[in-house]
């Protein structure tokens, strides 16, 4: 039933979504997030935006889990796409994470924590500098920003920091896609004792040396993170290279 | 519309029915001198107040070895009322089979006696204990109120255990968690297999580790095999004469191993995998939709991590 409504009001505002995305045209947010004003000016700067069912945000309904809430972002329906925000209205830090699809699809798969039931958003900006929203409602349970991550009660991940184990499909159903994983804490700094200790930045080019997608990273992205990408059709080693907030840093290749 | 009032008035009336927070404990006979209350197959919630799990009790010639304690304060109280209704021997000692909430939340209705479990269980909740506690809180209810976890003391070990005159025999395995101890009531036929077995309801694994289980599943399974076992009490659903639960126990734990190794040899992202369908035989399982969900967050991360691992990274 609550779904059945989410659709039908998302379903609406894609009718009245118009690309120049002043006020009167945008229509209300889909979602209803007494927030949505409060992020429209901190994150999108008051910068124009229009509510897009173009922009699809997959994540569960219920998330068993805060700490581990699997999110697919795929803007891939819009054309030109230069960056994607991805931001949780109820989150005590709003930003999860920023990406440039240089020369990738605009679509990213990864998993954040949740502090509490939210709406989990991600805005697409097309070269014309509109904001194209799309989001998704996550009840949780909670308590995903503040607690502890498994690596900051154990030393193990201390030997291993910042590993990075990847695998690139070029054949079959999955072709094109990249997965990668890197071994980190992401911790929040929320927790008293435990300062802020997460990824901030990744790049990953071809072998060439051309970017293909760039990465600005938050502390609500999960322990360990993830990611899922589509570089399409081409071939050949892959460049992952990246740093965390303390200046440790990363570069290696992802043989084909 | 009026559809929608009878189902209203069916909420009304079964949470009336709930308002005595009364579990309503009826012990099960299930050989001479052994009793098993037998909880629903369901998930936690307000209507059931956590009563999902089985516990169980033996009438030893000099007193009563009690075998879990329950999701509450209330259930236990409830249990040791209803124990005493069959016997009015003491509680001589009660077990927790591993540090689960629904099996140790019960304590405080013992702390009297000597409570008993895995040295490792001890370590589980204590550390756990109240996390656990305040989800039960939240998925239970005022059900749960007054609940305080409390660590047994008494630290058992594999091997013959004699208790008021009883001779019992003490599993120490894992798999469901770290520490799960199944206990063999010999004079009976007994066993008493804490969560390694579900009984058409679906495993739960939170703490699980599947290859380590499944070898206790084994275990298990041979001392079926082996003659002297009469009646087999899983952690949840039905008591059985048999060892089917424990086959369809490995057989969904190894579905579901099977199916998330090949997701992420595949490639697939969590969302695709909490996407796929179910296979056919476990469409009429209680509980299995739910509990695919929350095993693929317990388990796909390591999984993938193997996955992955096996890619080409220099
Ligand atoms: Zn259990």
């Amino acid at each position: 039933m609550r779904v059945a409504a989410m659709m039908a009001a998302v379903l609406a505002a894609t009718v009245l979504a118009v690309p120049a995305g002043r006020a009167a045209e945008r229509g209300a947010d889909p979602l209803g997030s007494p927030r949505w004003e409060d992020m429209a000016r901190s994150l999108l700067s008051g910068e124009a935006y229009v509510f897009d069912a173009r922009v699809k945000v997959e994540a569960p309904d219920l998330a068993e889990n805060p700490m581990l809430v699997p999110v697919t972002v795929d803007a891939t329906a819009l054309p030109d796409v230069k960056e994607v925000l991805v931001f949780a209205d109820f989150n005590p830090i709003l930003e999860i994470l920023r990406f440039h699809p240089e020369a990738t699809s605009a679509y990213l798969g990864f998993r954040v924590k949740l502090q509490q039931s939210s709406p989990l958003r991600a805005a697409a900006r097309t070269a014309d500098g509109v904001w194209h929203v799309g989001g998704t409602l996550v009840n949780t349970a909670g308590g995903g920003c503040t607690a502890p991550s498994v690596g900051s009660t154990s030393t193990e991940w201390q030997r291993r920091l910042n590993e990075v184990t990847a695998r690139a499909w070029s054949e079959g159903p999955m072709s094109g896609r990249v997965r990668l994983r890197i071994i980190h804490p992401m911790d929040t700094g929320l927790i008293a004792g435990i300062p802020a200790f997460h990824l901030e930045a990744l790049t990953l080019r071809d072998e060439a040396g051309t970017p293909l997608m760039r990465l600005e990273i938050s502390q609500p992205v999960s322990e360990n993170p993830v990611f899922t990408l589509y570089r399409g059709k081409r071939d050949g080693a892959l460049q992952a290279a990246g740093r965390d907030n303390n200046g440790n840093t990363f570069d290696v290749r992802i043989a084909p | 519309m009026k559809r929608l009032i009878l189902a209203l008035l069916a909420c009304v009336s079964l949470a009336a029915r709930a308002d005595d927070f009364d579990y309503r404990l009826v012990p099960q006979a299930v050989a001479p001198d052994v009793y098993v209350f037998v909880g629903k197959t369901e998930d936690f919630d307000t209507r059931n107040g956590g009563n999902i799990v089985n516990t169980g009790f033996i009438v030893a010639p000099q007193g009563v070895v009690v075998v879990d304690t329950g999701p509450s304060l209330r259930y236990g109280r409830q249990m040791r009322e209803a124990i005493a209704r069959v016997t009015d021997k003491p509680v001589l000692l009660a077990i927790n089979t591993h540090h689960h909430p629904d099996h140790f939340l019960g304590n405080q209705a013992f702390s009297d006696v000597p409570l008993g479990s895995l040295a490792e269980v001890q370590r589980g909740i204590a550390s756990e204990g109240n996390a656990f506690a305040e989800n039960l809180f939240r998925m239970s209810g005022d059900w749960m109120s007054g609940t305080e976890v409390v660590v047994p003391t008494r630290t058992l070990q594999a091997g013959p255990l004699e208790v008021g005159g009883r001779r019992l025999r003490v599993l120490a395995l894992d798999g469901h968690t770290g520490a799960d101890l199944a206990l063999f009531d010999e004079g009976s036929g007994v066993l008493f297999a804490g969560d390694l077995v579900f009984n058409d309801r679906a495993p739960t694994t939170p703490h699980a580790r599947v290859a380590r289980w499944l070898a206790s599943l084994d275990t298990l399974d041979a001392m079926l095999a082996g003659g002297g076992v009469k009646v087999l009490v899983p952690g949840h659903g039905a008591v059985s004469g048999n060892a089917a639960p424990i086959r369809r126990t490995r057989d969904w734990l190894e579905w579901l191993s099977g199916s998330l190794r090949q997701a992420a040899a595949e490639g697939l992202d969590m969302n695709e995998v909490l996407a796929r369908p179910l296979p056919e035989r476990y469409k009429a399982l209680p509980v299995a939709p739910a509990e695919y969900r929350r095993s693929v967050g317990h388990l796909l991360p390591g999984i993938e991590a193997e996955a992955l691992g096996a890619g080409h990274v220099h």
